[in-house]
């Protein structure tokens, strides 16, 4: 397998006018092409940093970020954000209004989508008549939209209930592996990371370096949902939340 | 069909409103006739007081001689074009200041300022500038409203979520499009209540206006009254400005309810 994303020696910065932080240091990883990886540490670590950098959000103070050629990202949200005045075909199409690729052919791309991931009868509804975890799996197919290789999910499920969760979870699982695209996931939840993803990395408190990376290796790994319940998952479980310093 | 309970519901509801609207009409007939009464009794003075016969006189009297609707839309007109204009360069203004945050920063001290300046201190400088003419009046109304819907229109671009500026980001928005697609759209509803807050503004500009240069309009109408003791045309004056500043004000938010969604 080919390596979709090679990082080296990222470095981040923040300056203020009173300081400068160093938020992430020493970041070194390299993501396979299909691999789901989670990344996790104390809140306020840095997690989100490392996203919104690779991402071009923000700019990296250092190191190296190489993108396979040709290989494009999405970027998910915390927050659905999605636009009230637009109904959700148009809140899907924003991307590929953005990047000036609306055709006939893409949008039937996205209806598609919707179709298939049980968003049929609400492709001209508008945003305020969906719930939660609706919502958030049309800000999945908004991100889809576009056909991105890689997706970063800033904690995609922590805005929902703990029901909406596990079942969005297991949808957005599902849709990622059909569309076989890969994934960073960031998240604060340790079951969601070992259920959702093969890897685990942990990060430190800030500044944010890696602690030690996991392979998930579960007996048999199936949907999220069902991974929970494997004979290993609460040993990384347990592995895991020793390995993350949590200040109370 | 409904419920027994869900009909009693809606009964309750409905005498309510009924209830609130004679109560409504009541006062405004009270009122009216109380000062009729006092007035007929001589117990006020009709010539300091006047009174509702006299003002319905004085408003017959006007719509006579041709000059009730002239005034009206003398009024009407100055007071559409201030609105409109203020509408649009306070918009338009209020954009650049978004765009560029280093204009803002210069700017902002002077609009404060010239925000709570009470612009009928500049009256006089207005006359000597711009004539004792209609131009005068749209100034000054203008100075009334601009700076309001600036600072209002200005305020509802940057209300403008945060995570959402975000989401355009990721997707590669340029600036020009985080504009078009997100700040515009979502301040739709901010600019149409502050439309609302403008047609007033409007209003009381151009009466201000009139009062210092005017030779027709509701401003100049009380104004002439006053200055020729006639109390009734000044009362009269102020009546109908009632109802043309009501009038607007409901057409106003007519088209809101018309244009504005939920948000």
């Amino acid at each position: 397998m080919d390596n979709v994303l090679e990082i080296k020696n990222l470095k981040k910065i923040y300056h203020t006018k009173e300081r400068e932080t160093l938020a992430v240091e020493d970041f070194t990883f390299n993501l396979k092409e299909g691999e789901f990886v989670a990344i996790v540490g104390p809140s306020g670590c840095g997690k989100s940093t490392i996203l919104s950098v690779l991402c071009g959000l923000e700019e990296k103070s250092g190191g190296n970020i190489k993108l396979k050629e040709g290989a494009k990202i999405g970027y998910m949200l915390q927050q659905d954000s999605l636009f009230e005045w637009r109904n959700i075909l148009d809140n899907c199409l924003l991307g590929l209004e953005i990047n000036k690729n609306l055709n006939e052919e893409t949008k039937e791309h996205v209806i598609n989508l919707l179709n298939t991931y049980g968003l049929k009868d609400f492709i001209y509804s508008y945003p305020d008549n969906l719930s939660g975890g609706m919502r958030q799996r049309v800000a999945l197919i908004r991100t889809l939209a576009t056909n991105p290789d890689l997706l970063l999910m800033d904690e995609p499920f922590s805005a929902l209930d703990y029901q909406s969760r596990l079942a969005i979870s297991d949808d957005i699982y599902n849709i990622l592996k059909k569309e076989k695209k890969t994934m960073i996931m960031i998240t604060h939840d340790i079951a969601e990371a070992i259920s959702v993803c093969s890897k685990v990395i942990v990060l430190s408190s800030r500044p944010a370096v890696i602690k030690s990376i996991y392979d998930i290796d579960l007996e048999n790994r199936t949907t999220p949902i069902n991974n929970r319940k494997d004979s290993k998952f609460s040993y990384y479980y347990d592995k895991i939340w020793k390995d993350i310093d949590f200040h109370v | 069909m409904y419920s027994k309970e869900h009909l009693n519901f809606l009964n309750k509801l409905k005498k309510e409103k009924i209830i609130v609207t004679l109560f409504q009409i009541l006062i405004l007939v009270i009122f009216i006739v109380v000062w009729q009464i006092l007035a007929d009794f001589n117990i006020i003075n009709t010539f300091i007081f006047s009174s509702p016969k006299k003002i319905l006189d004085t408003i017959i009297n006007l719509y006579n001689t041709k000059d009730l609707f002239s005034h009206i839309w003398v009024t009407v007109y100055e007071t559409f074009l201030s609105f409109s204009i203020a509408t649009i360069l306070g918009t338009v203004i209020a954009s650049i200041l978004w765009w560029n945050k280093r204009v803002q920063k210069i700017i902002e001290p002077y609009l404060t300022i010239l925000n709570s300046l009470p612009k009928v201190a500049l009256g006089p400088i207005i006359i000597i500038w711009f004539g004792a003419g209609i131009k005068s009046i749209i100034v000054m109304a203008l100075l009334i409203s601009l700076i309001i819907t600036i600072i209002n229109v200005y305020e509802g671009f940057n209300s403008t979520n945060q995570n959402k500026i975000k989401l355009m980001k990721t997707l590669g928005a340029t600036k020009h499009q985080i504009f078009f697609k997100l700040i515009f759209p979502n301040s739709l509803n901010t600019i149409i209540s502050a439309l609302k807050i403008n047609v007033s503004m409007s209003l009381i500009g151009v009466i201000m206006g009139e009062f210092l240069v005017s030779k027709k309009g509701i401003g100049y109408l009380i104004l002439y009254g006053s200055q020729v003791f006639n109390l009734s045309l000044v009362i009269s004056g102020i009546f109908i400005l009632c109802i043309v500043a009501a009038l607007m004000y409901y057409i106003v938010s007519f088209i809101e309810k018309k244009v504005s969604r939920k948000s």
